[in-house]
């Protein structure tokens, strides 16, 4: 198994850059998510590093060897194509043993590893079968079994589960993280599915627009969003922002929301004055009557554990998670409070979080 | 009949409109059978049953027209056939009843054997050029692909025989006049434009994600190719490879114009046994009857290919 490093990787369509100036290491044995929206580049990246795309510029590193311009074939790594992509004139016995073919291997260790490796993932029942007849979760575990059979530096996977079902998605999730687990294989993971990442991942990198918004475990993606499209993308509901007009300088603590004072994570660098954005994730807002900061009831949405109530508030609309316990009615005037501990200050002309001391807890560990 | 409480599915057929539409392939298969039907019967008719009218429908078999299309023969007196030892073949009991014996072979085995060698030759080469150029097309970012794929289907774009003078003109210059390597050349020359735009239909329709997937599973982009993609083409190859070979198989014109001796084809034979002592027309017929059979047998171990081959990737699994 290895690491992967990549350097300021770039990729251009034409006029149209896919990818810009990418870089991240994923360490030996890490589960890396490549996360976005489509046509964000993440399908992109994982193409060069597999070497089924020459980047434009950059440079990519396998255990610290430079493969950049290396043939696919001579990476040593294995792909999960999204639909699969197993061979349909061959059967799931042949499927899986193919890579080893090229290499050589004698015909009865194939037969051997292909038995190992069916076991490992309980498809041993069906390797004379025809993958054209195959359940979609079946075919699933032979283009595993395909990519893990030849125990390769590391694997990458576009979108693995994106043709199954939501029930089986689960599944497979679990099996997905159970397998790495056993076998802690260097592993990235593109997905535009924020419960696969955060299920799955060591590591996420969101991505957008071709450029890697946020690397971090999932729990700094979500508790500390680097940019408001990251806070957006992570979480559902997503993080709220209330926008405001105002300048800030070190160690302020609070902010101004429309005439209210609100605590914040103490600031730590000066902002020339202009449109800001307090976030808040919808489980740090609490209802409080003694609040000055009101709102009127909007709507709410029942979900058994909690229940997610949207507040009209002179910032726009909130949405909350509050307990399920006690029903609003629309029109309902409520005052809101805030964590002041989990909150987060966007400036919204570049998009990018201030710097506070939310952050600083991330760069002390 | 009641349509009331019929309960039918939509899109199934219902057995009223299969019964029409099996109906009507009875009828055209019907109609496309005449024609080889009485190619056929011709051919074990006797010349005078040939020709007489109305079209005889009940009559003796023989099989004159067959002997008279493998031999030649000269006309001898009667007692010149009396004094000969008795006849070793029905052939030549037949011969000699027409005051005939035979005199050898006739040259329909070598010029069969030609349109053999050259409708398959040409239609390998053609299929080997269009897979690898389909492939290529569909494959790779080619500089001016569309200009150079119209460039290719342009060559379709006028009756072949259009070119035949400067064809003829360069053939004599080159020596390949009335050679199979100069039949070969031009038929693969006029099927490969056909058969790069089939294959490249069919190539297209193969995901990308399977050749990638055999590269990162340790395989060259030419061992992919073999491995993965051509397997998965064979119904794609098969159509094109039976639409190139029925074109060269039967082509005429440059046949005629451009073969005369050595490399002559089967096309270009058959019209020639007319005129060698009458008309002869089932040997005509049973030269054309022969001929139609490698096609057929072609085409009959092919069909399940080409059943799915030429809806042109419409039934897929």
């Amino acid at each position: 198994m290895s690491e992967i490093r990549i350097v300021n990787l770039r990729k251009q369509f034409g006029e149209f850059a896919a990818v810009e100036d990418s870089s991240f290491t994923v360490a030996d044995g890490e589960f890396l998510a490549l996360l976005g929206p489509s046509g964000c580049g993440k399908t992109t990246t994982l193409r060069m590093i597999a070497g089924l795309e020459l980047p434009t510029s950059g440079k990519i590193f396998l255990d610290g060897e430079d493969v950049t311009f290396n043939r696919a074939s001579a990476r040593d790594i294995a792909f999960v194509f999204q639909l699969f992509a197993l061979y349909p004139h061959m059967n799931v016995r042949r499927n899986i043993g193919f890579p080893l073919l090229s290499q050589g291997v004698p015909r009865a260790e194939i037969r051997a590893r292909v038995e190992e490796t069916a076991r490992l993932l309980r498809i041993d029942h069906i390797l004379d079968r025809s993958v054209s007849g195959l359940a979609g979760g079946d075919r699933q575990r032979v283009a595993l079994g395909r990519a893990i059979i030849r125990r390769p530096k590391c694997f990458l996977m576009d979108e693995p589960l994106g043709t199954l079902d939501a029930e089986f998605r689960e599944v497979m999730v679990h099996e997905l993280r159970e397998l790495h687990n056993r076998i802690h294989a260097t592993t990235v993971y593109v997905t535009h599915d924020q419960h696969e990442a955060m299920a799955m991942a060591d590591k996420i990198a969101v991505m957008n627009h071709g450029v890697i918004e946020q690397f971090g475990t999932p729990q700094e993606i979500y508790n500390r969003p680097a940019s408001m499209y990251v806070a957006d993308f992570i979480g559902s509901p997503p993080m709220n922002f209330m926008r405001f007009t105002s300048g800030l300088h070190r160690g302020m603590r609070s902010v101004v929301l429309n005439g209210v004072d609100v605590a914040v994570p103490e600031v730590a660098e000066d902002v020339s004055p202009g449109e800001l954005a307090l976030g808040v994730r919808p489980e740090h807002i609490r209802f409080s009557d003694g609040s000055r900061l009101r709102g009127g009831v909007y709507g709410s949405e029942y979900l058994g554990t909690n229940q997610i109530v949207a507040v009209e508030t002179a910032s726009g609309i909130v949405k909350a998670r509050v307990s399920a316990d006690r029903s609003f009615r629309l029109g309902e005037t409520v005052g809101l409070e805030f964590n002041p501990a989990k909150l987060a200050v966007f400036d919204c002309r570049s998009g990018r979080a201030i710097a506070s001391s939310l952050y600083a807890e991330a760069r002390n560990g | 009949m009641s349509s009331v409480n019929a309960a039918h599915s939509v899109v199934e057929p219902t057995p009223t409109s299969k019964r029409i539409a099996g109906a009507i392939v009875i009828l055209y298969a019907l109609v496309t059978m005449i024609p080889l039907a009485w190619i056929f019967l011709t051919s074990i008719k006797s010349p005078p049953d040939s020709i007489s009218y109305p079209p005889k429908i009940v009559f003796s078999p023989t099989l004159e027209g067959y002997c008279n299309l493998f031999t030649t023969r000269t006309r001898q007196t009667p007692d010149y056939i009396q004094s000969l030892p008795p006849p070793t073949g029905t052939c030549d009991e037949i011969t000699r009843s027409r005051n005939m014996v035979i005199a050898g072979p006739s040259n329909y085995w070598p010029r069969f054997g030609n349109s053999l060698v050259i409708a398959f030759g040409s239609t390998f080469l053609a299929v080997l050029l269009g897979t690898f150029a389909a492939y290529g097309f569909s494959r790779f970012r080619v500089p001016l692909a569309d200009d150079l794929l119209f460039f290719i289907l342009s060559t379709r774009m006028m009756p072949p025989i259009a070119v035949a003078i400067p064809i003829y003109l360069m053939y004599r210059q080159f020596g390949l006049s009335d050679t199979a390597l100069g039949m070969i050349l031009l038929y693969t020359a006029v099927n490969v434009s056909l058969a790069v735009w089939l294959l490249k239909g069919f190539i297209d329709e193969i995901p990308r994600e399977y050749e990638e997937a055999a590269m990162i599973d340790g395989y060259t982009r030419l061992q992919a190719f073999w491995k993965v993609v051509l397997p998965q083409a064979t119904t794609g190859i098969a159509a094109t490879a039976i639409f190139c070979l029925i074109f060269a198989w039967n082509e005429y014109a440059f046949a005629v114009l451009l073969t005369s001796g050595s490399a002559q084809t089967a096309p270009s034979f058959i019209p020639t046994i007319i005129g060698e002592g009458g008309q002869d027309w089932p040997a005509v017929a049973a030269g054309t009857t022969i001929f139609l059979m490698p096609i057929l047998v072609f085409t009959i171990i092919l069909r399940k290919q080409l059943l799915r081959g030429i809806t042109f990737g419409a039934v897929r699994k």
